[in-house]
């Protein structure tokens, strides 16, 4: 099981407080998404689920406390995804994806075949064999985000962290890696935590949806329930429209005076 | 059991993937054939004409005329063998530097590494020479002291003015903390004029008094470093990923950074102590691989060692000829070729970071 639980979860950055007293639950196999304007700490709540800043209070993974595993059993549970994923300049696909085995091998341990192996199966799956000995800065945008993907899978965690899949890829390409993210988690039954931007999307792809504002929890459910026009007009200070999509979610429309 | 059960379905191995990181054996083996040769040149060249036969049988303990004989096991074999160490710790202490440090102008000489040496050695060679401590000679142990100081205040300086990700502000730093030692080394000297001659000559670069002894004494120190750069070549290649990504891959990155500086640190330190100051090699063999060859640190870090070495030994070898009977400082040649390729990176990194 990987079900992650947060539970008086609070993160500062030089003394100023950034998560507050968050208590969060996601099941295994979910997706949940995070939501909130800008600085509302959804990035930071990532970066605590993959013990990269520190917090106070509990975080547990499979019922194991995140402080009790050593740095490579966390790598072991957590993958995560950044916004804007460094792509070292001469890299191919493979060795980028290669990266990704480094929790399974020893401080100065080897790839083993299996690791090889494994690589080659993400590579595959992610249709990416004709893109495997190219460098990664003569990638487009979609390939990148779909290298950076495989690198994450080739991790084989229960746990995938996201920020911000999409943010620089256009309608249709977001929707790919959306639809792509979906398939392997249904697949591979990970759990999906996601910060996102695009409220719609957001609504269409997560099972829920947590709603942050100043590093608390403002909302959490379905996103009928999250998305109304109420709520993202105070915490975003946003005119919009939201519409309800007969069985295709919600749309969250801006709307101009 | 007794039967055995045939295997019928043997698993068919699928195709290796393509764009896997490894070492192309066909550069590996011409990095050797290039050290072979330049050492065969680096021992044939010399003012005493001497044969490759007589050189063939000096080597599988033949019978050799005795005079050539002394030349070559006393001058020529530990000169080139000393040149193969100094070329190849150089290359790879480069090479480290630019991993660890996310930079592709890193280099022994740039970071003040070398300047830090310098100065270590000249106060051992100047106020204390040769004195040892529990038998180590103490030149190596001062410059390796003079060097770690030099990288750690390159590194804190360049830190705290401009941030980690900024190579301008780390080279900034290095050539501030260089210059720095530089003026106290070049006081000391002047005021211990006993000495100045033989810290002068050594300054600019030399393999000139080599003998068995600066081979033996910088051997364990060169190996370590080596050693300890080789086993760390995956882990320098997760450190091109950002921060956040190679630290949730579960690396350790301090420790990583920590243990290939203080090995680069340690050989450069030792390599300068008997060798002087012969800059560019950890800039120049580096970035020729990485543009020729490949940039993987799998790639980069054995054939540093194998080009580097031959390259210093046939700079070397060019040092002996150039003005002979007179001999350049092999700085001088290092340099010379060194400077115009360092510009050729310069431009080159402008477009892409490394």
């Amino acid at each position: 099981m990987s079900d992650v639980v947060l539970a008086g979860v609070s993160v500062a950055y030089d003394g100023a407080p950034v998560v507050c007293d968050l208590d969060l639950s996601v099941a295994s196999g979910e997706w949940l998404a995070l939501i909130g304007p800008n600085g509302a700490g959804k990035t930071t709540i990532l970066r605590a689920i993959a013990r990269l800043v520190p917090f106070r209070g509990a975080i547990s993974i499979g019922s194991r406390a995140l402080t009790e595993l050593s740095s490579r059993e966390v790598a072991r549970q957590v993958a995560v995804l950044v916004q804007e994923p460094q792509m070292p300049v001469g890299m191919t696909v493979s060795q980028y994806v290669l990266l990704g085995r480094a929790p399974h091998l020893g401080y100065l341990g080897k790839e083993s075949a299996r690791d090889r192996g494994i690589v080659r199966e993400v590579v595959r799956r992610l249709s990416m064999e004709e893109l495997a000995s190219r460098p990664l800065d003569r990638l487009s945008g979609g390939e990148r985000q779909r290298a950076a993907i495989a690198r994450a899978l080739a991790q084989q965690a229960p746990v995938l962290l996201i920020d911000e899949p999409t943010s620089s890829l256009d309608v249709g390409r977001q929707q790919s890696v959306l639809e792509l993210i979906d398939q392997l988690r249904r697949e591979q039954e990970l759990t999906v935590i996601a910060a996102m931007h695009e409220l719609t999307l957001a609504g269409q792809y997560a099972d829920r949806l947590a709603l942050l504002v100043d590093g608390r929890l403002a909302a959490v459910g379905l996103a009928a329930e999250v998305l109304t026009e109420r709520a993202i007009t105070e915490h975003y200070r946003a005119q919009v429209r939201v519409i309800q999509m007969n069985g295709s979610g919600t749309a969250v429309v801006p709307v101009r005076n | 059991m007794t039967a055995t059960v045939a295997v019928s379905v043997v698993p068919e191995r699928p195709a290796a993937l393509a764009g896997m990181p490894r070492l192309p054996w066909t550069w590996a083996a011409a990095g050797l054939f290039a050290l072979v040769i330049c050492c065969a040149v680096g021992v044939l060249v010399g003012p005493i004409h001497i044969g490759v036969g007589a050189v063939l049988q000096a080597l599988v303990g033949g019978q050799v005329d005795p005079g050539q004989a002394n030349i070559l096991w006393s001058l020529r074999f530990p000169r080139v063998v000393l040149g193969v160490l100094v070329g190849g710790t150089l290359a790879v202490s480069g090479a480290a530097y630019q991993g660890v440090f996310r930079n592709p102008l890193a280099d022994p000489y740039l970071l003040g590494a070398a300047a830090g040496a310098n100065l270590g050695a000249t106060l051992a060679i100047a106020f204390a020479p040769g004195t040892s401590i529990l038998a180590v000679n103490i030149v190596p142990l001062a410059a390796f002291v003079g060097a770690g100081a030099a990288v750690a205040g390159a590194y804190a300086l360049g830190r705290s003015v401009t941030g980690l990700r900024s190579a301008t502000g780390l080279i900034l730093a290095g050539v501030a903390i260089a210059a720095f030692f530089n003026s106290i080394q070049s006081y000391v000297q002047q005021t211990q004029t006993a000495s100045i001659r033989q810290v002068y000559s050594w300054i600019l670069g030399r393999l000139v008094t080599a003998g068995w002894d600066d081979v033996l004494l910088i051997l364990p120190y060169v190996i370590l470093s080596a050693a300890a750069i080789f086993v760390h070549r995956r882990l320098l290649d997760a450190l091109t990923l950002g921060e956040d990504e190679v630290t949730s891959l579960g690396i350790p990155v301090r420790r990583v950074r920590l243990i290939v500086v203080v090995a680069a640190t340690l050989g450069t330190a030792a390599v300068v102590a008997v060798a002087g100051t012969i800059a560019f090699v950890g800039i120049i063999v580096p970035h020729a691989i990485r543009l020729l060859i490949g940039r993987s640190y799998r790639v980069v870090i054995p054939l540093s060692m194998l080009f580097g070495a031959a390259f210093l030994v046939l700079a070397d070898a060019g040092a002996r000829t150039v003005v002979a009977p007179a001999e350049l400082p092999i700085g001088v040649i290092t340099a010379f070729l060194g400077a115009p390729f360092f510009i050729a990176v310069m431009r080159s990194t402008r477009a892409a970071a490394l």
